[in-house]
C-alpha cells in the first residue's frame, strides 16, 4: 500500500490514490457538516489504533496537543476541505476527536466578546 | 474508551472574517500582514456543469475546478481565535461563499480603485445576506487617490458601511480595517 512519504511519482501527476477513494465515496459527510472554524482536539492516540487510515492518523496526530480549525488541519494535512470534513466527521462519531462547533455572532450572549477582540485588535 | 487523554486544557472560541474582493486587490496580503501565522491555504475542488459552448455533441461538459482559500489566525490571549479567509472573487464560487460566510462576523471587501467594478459582486452578496462590511480601499502606489466618500458613491452603499483608506500591506493599517469592522458589528447589533 502506498502512503504519504514515499511516492514515486511527481506531484504534477496528480494524486495516486483518488480522493473519493480517502472517504469511500463520500463527497459531503452523511451526517453533521463540521464549520471552517469548527475546532478539533484529539482524545485518543492513532498510534493505538490500528483501523485509521493513514489520512486520519494524520489529522489525529495534527490536533493532538493542540486544537486546531478544520480550515487549519485540511491545509497542514494537504486534504481538500470537503474531503478532511467526511474524515473528521467519521472521527467524531468514532470518538476520537472533540469538536467545538463556532459560536455564530448573532447567537453571542453579550458584547464581552466584541470588546474582547477589538482590545486584542488594538494591542498587536 | 480506556484510552481517553485528559481533557484539553484551554478552551478556545472561533470567530471568523471574510476578506474579499477582485483578483489582485489585495486579499491574502492582508491576511498575511495581520496574520500571526503565515497564511495557510487550503483548498476545495468543485465539480460544475460547463456551459459546454464547444462541444458541438450536445453532451455536457463537466469540469472541476479548485478554488484556493487563503487563511490566516490571530489569538488573543489563548482563548479566542479570529481566523481570517481571503473568499475567491468570482461570482461563479457563491455556493462556495455561502459555505465560508455561514456564521460569519463579518467581511473587508478590499478594493481596487483602479478596478472598483471587481467589487460590486462582493457588495452585493454581503448586502443581500446582511452581513456587515467595511470597504477597505487599497492605496496602490501610484493609484490616483479618491476621497472616501466618492468610493461609497461609486459603489451605492448604505450608509453605515464603513470606507477605510488602506495599505494592505501594513501590518498597522490592516489592523485599522478589522477594528473599523468589529466596531460596525458592535453598532448593528442589538445588547
Amino acid at each position: 500500500m502506498s502512503r504519504p512519504g514515499d511516492q514515486w511519482y511527481g506531484d504534477d501527476s496528480g494524486p495516486m490514490v483518488r480522493l473519493y477513494a480517502l472517504t469511500r465515496g463520500r463527497a459531503r459527510p452523511s451526517g453533521e457538516v463540521l464549520d471552517v472554524i469548527a475546532l478539533v482536539v484529539a482524545v485518543t492516540d492513532p498510534e493505538q489504533d490500528l483501523t485509521l487510515s493513514p489520512e486520519q492518523a494524520t489529522l489525529l496526530s495534527l490536533c493532538r496537543d493542540t486544537m486546531l480549525s478544520v480550515a487549519e488541519l485540511s491545509a497542514r494535512a494537504n486534504l481538500p476541505l470537503n474531503i478532511t470534513r467526511v474524515l473528521l466527521a467519521d472521527l467524531h462519531e468514532d470518538g476520537h476527536v472533540q469538536v467545538t462547533e463556532p459560536t455564530a455572532p448573532n447567537r453571542l450572549p453579550n458584547d464581552y466578546i466584541l470588546r474582547e477582540v477589538l482590545n486584542g485588535l488594538r494591542s498587536l | 474508551m480506556d484510552f481517553v487523554r485528559s481533557e484539553p486544557r484551554t478552551t478556545l472560541m472561533a470567530l471568523k472574517i471574510l476578506i474579499a474582493g477582485g483578483f489582485g486587490a489585495g486579499k491574502t496580503t492582508m491576511v498575511g500582514a495581520v496574520s500571526e501565522i503565515p497564511p495557510l491555504r487550503t483548498e476545495e475542488q468543485l465539480t460544475e456543469v460547463g456551459s459546454a459552448v464547444d462541444d458541438a455533441s450536445g453532451v455536457e461538459a463537466k469540469t472541476t475546478t479548485t478554488v484556493a482559500i487563503d487563511f490566516g489566525r490571530i489569538t488573543f490571549d489563548n482563548r479566542l481565535a479570529l481566523y481570517l479567509f481571503g473568499t475567491p472573487g468570482q461570482d461563479r464560487f457563491w455556493f462556495f461563499w455561502d459555505d465560508i460566510a455561514q456564521g460569519a462576523l463579518g467581511a473587508v471587501v478590499v478594493a481596487d480603485t483602479r478596478r472598483l467594478e471587481d467589487c460590486f459582486p462582493a457588495v452585493d452578496y454581503f448586502e443581500r445576506r446582511e452581513i456587515p462590511f467595511v470597504i477597505a480601499v487599497n492605496c496602490f502606489p501610484g493609484s490616483r487617490r479618491y476621497r472616501v466618500e466618492q468610493v461609497a458613491t461609486a459603489l451605492d452603499l448604505d450608509p453605515g458601511t464603513p470606507v477605510v483608506l488602506c495599505d494592505a500591506r501594513q501590518r498597522t493599517s490592516a489592523k485599522e480595517v478589522l477594528i473599523a469592522l468589529v466596531e460596525r458589528v458592535r453598532r448593528g447589533q442589538q445588547w
